[in-house]
């Protein structure tokens, strides 16, 4: 068989292959149930019921929408220009770290100006972790793939040793954690008694702000030319190695707000269960926005109620909130298969 | 002075015999998909459902070489997928590389928390036993290094050959190789570049998924859902530092796993005491970056890895 591209797809083409690949993924979450032994339509009402639901289980959703909006800009920036950042969980680390370090008492500043401080040494941090692969790749050639995946492992045993030695809680009952964040680096809550932080409102921010350098800066363009053709890029004047060095700049930066905002927001001190892979979630993200900035705050939502719906659903129904994983990488494949297939129909000679 | 003292003990170099063995598996698997063109970054996820396939085959009441058998049929099943959408499709594949991954460790977490619903501890299979060679496992140092693991580790170390020869010494070793060099010559020789790639990644596939299964059935005889760790993304750089031939990667493969068995005795001696064990466990890790570093300069990457073939376009 081969591919033969279509220059004009119809409509059905274009709505239909991504609306099947959706259905494609109902229906793994219905087999699943029903191998779990569970009812695949109670299965499927329990899961939308958990993510959006109630007021409840919708701020449940944005929250957790949250750091995933970060980390999937993280990764779309990135890829746009075909640097492959595996990295947003270390930079995530990164991000979280900084924040413990200024915000229990090292700055006595106002909360107005120790946030934003924060906020970006925070982003500094992300920004440098992900330097060094980058210089790699640029400078030797190295592969930032593994090089990235490999500083995710690295950053982990790090911020163990931080939290069971040098940034230990004195109070912990020695439980390895972080001494909490004082009041004026805390991100207050939009809505009083509930989860949702400022945080949600500075990760939409932040996408619009992608948007924008993406769409209407030179650093945009010369992002994209170089994530289309390297080559034809340097060629045409676009210093290559300089402009990866921006865009690493800024994915890294934009990973490690989301661990700002997950500490500082949400939980107030740092643990090695931070993040349960919003870094690698974040690709799924990215990938399901087809890298558009705009785009990752939709399937950020989409893809933290699912999560958010499997673990309340897993409560009542039993079925392992694993599902949740299996749903969004099924998700992604089948969407990334859907999106292809729009462009080129396939003939069998 | 240590170091020195650990460096001659049998067990030390029996340990960096056994941590070799899985990666030498996985290490083939992917060096096997590389060279036909297609980058397998569904290789840790591979790894994980093969570790749990195997082991929970035998937990069921087959026998280990069925065990084996069936976490190599698993992980052939993800690496169909794999080619599936990488190979025919040309999807990135970096992104369905992951997409692997992810739905591989799902899959056997899911898998795992419905068939024990109610266990706390994961429940213990009787693993392969060691075998010493009969005489060899006796020369002081090597024999208990080599002569005296589980069978397993013997197929590792064979397939290394096996894998040399196949892709220097036969005609589909040479189809493979030029599917990954020059792809439009394999067309021009009346073969299937389409059919030669899946048929190396489904294949490279099932290595890494025994590698993953080794974990289980002959290192430990649990599973645990972190268990393999970034191994198989540890393969993937033992590539890349072993230029993409087999024998190269494989000792590449046992220097990294005699590291790995000396950062864990050196954590017993008073260096231990002082330095954090998190360094320790760095090492792995922060040596494969050095690896990839190191080859940076000389790397013989194959011309068309990760350069997707459509029949009749140019």
């Amino acid at each position: 068989m081969r591919l033969e591209p279509i220059a004009n797809p119809t409509a059905l083409r274009r709505f239909g292959l991504p609306a099947t690949a959706l259905a494609l993924t109902v229906l793994v979450a219905s087999l699943l149930a029903l191998l779990a032994g569970a009812n695949p339509f109670a299965t499927l009402g329990l899961i939308l019921k958990g993510a959006a639901g109630s007021k409840f289980a919708l701020l449940e959703t944005l929250s957790r929408a949250t750091p995933l909006i970060f980390t999937g800009l993280a990764v779309a920036v990135a890829f746009r220009a075909k640097l492959w950042n595996i990295g947003a969980e270390a930079q995530l680390y990164a991000g979280a770290i900084v924040t413990v370090l200024l915000g229990t008492g090292a700055l006595p500043l106002p909360s107005a100006l120790l946030l934003p401080v924060i906020a970006l040494a925070a982003m500094l941090a992300g920004a440098l972790v992900l330097l060094g692969p980058v210089l790699l790749k640029t400078r030797l050639g190295v592969d930032e793939v593994v090089t990235t995946l490999l500083f995710n492992f690295i950053m982990l045993l790090f911020v163990s040793y931080l939290l069971e030695g040098p940034m230990k809680d004195p109070m912990g009952m020695g439980w390895p954690k972080s001494p909490a964040l004082e009041k004026a680096a805390r991100l207050p809550r939009i809505v009083d008694g509930l989860r949702l932080h400022w945080g949600f409102a500075l990760a939409i921010l932040a996408a619009i702000a992608v948007w924008v350098i993406q769409t209407r800066t030179t650093l945009g363009y010369e992002t994209r030319a170089v994530g289309l053709n390297a080559e034809a890029a340097r060629f045409a004047g676009i210093p290559v190695g300089r402009v990866m060095v921006k865009t690493a700049l800024l994915s890294g930066g934009l990973a490690a707000l989301a661990g700002f905002s997950e500490v500082a927001g949400l939980k107030g001190n740092l643990t090695l269960d931070l993040s349960p892979g919003f870094g690698y979630t974040g690709i799924i993200v990215a990938m399901l926005a087809l890298l558009n900035p705009l785009g990752v705050v939709l399937s950020a939502l989409f893809v933290a109620g699912v999560f958010v719906g499997a673990d309340s659903m897993s409560r009542a129904a039993g079925v392992p909130t694993y599902i949740a994983d299996i749903l969004t990488a099924t998700a992604l494949l089948t969407m990334v298969l859907a999106l292809r297939l729009t462009r080129a129909r396939i003939r069998w000679r | 002075m240590e170091v020195l003292d650990i460096l001659l003990t049998a067990s030390f170099w029996a340990a960096a015999v056994r941590i070799a063995s899985p990666l030498i598996f996985a290490t083939l698997g992917e060096l096997i998909c590389e060279r036909a063109g297609v980058l397998n970054l569904g290789i840790e996820g591979i790894m994980v459902i093969g570790a749990f396939a195997g082991w929970m085959a035998v937990y069921l009441g087959a026998g280990l070489w069925a065990g084996v058998l069936v976490a190599m049929l698993a992980g052939m099943l993800f690496g169909l997928l794999h080619a599936t959408l990488t190979v025919p499709f040309g999807l990135s594949q970096h992104v369905v590389g992951l997409g692997v991954t992810l739905l591989a460790t799902a899959s056997a977490s899911f898998a795992y928390r419905i068939s024990l619903p109610e266990v706390t501890s994961p429940p213990k299979i009787t693993p392969f036993q060691p075998f010493a060679i009969p005489y060899l496992s006796e020369i002081p140092l090597i024999g208990p290094a080599f002569f005296a693991q589980t069978p397993l580790t013997y197929l590792a170390f064979a397939l290394i050959a096996v894998v040399a020869f196949t892709l220097y010494r036969t005609p589909l070793g040479l189809a493979l190789r030029a599917a990954g060099e020059n792809p439009a010559s394999v067309e021009a020789q009346g073969l299937s570049v389409t059919a030669i790639r899946m048929g190396a990644v489904i294949v490279g596939s099932g290595l890494m998924a025994v590698g993953g299964a080794f974990l289980t059935m002959s290192a430990f005889s649990s599973f645990f859902f972190e268990m393999v760790n970034g191994r198989g993304w540890i393969c993937i750089a033992l590539v890349v530092f072993g230029a993409w031939r087999p024998g190269k990667a494989a000792l590449g493969a046992l220097l990294f796993a005699a590291f790995d068995a000396l950062q864990v005795r050196l954590q017993q001696t008073p260096m231990g005491a002082v330095v954090p064990y998190q360094v320790f466990l760095m090492v792995p890790y922060v040596l494969s970056i050095l690896a990839l570093i190191l080859m940076s300069r000389r790397a013989e990457v194959p011309a068309a890895l990760m350069v997707p073939f459509n029949k009749g376009e140019r």
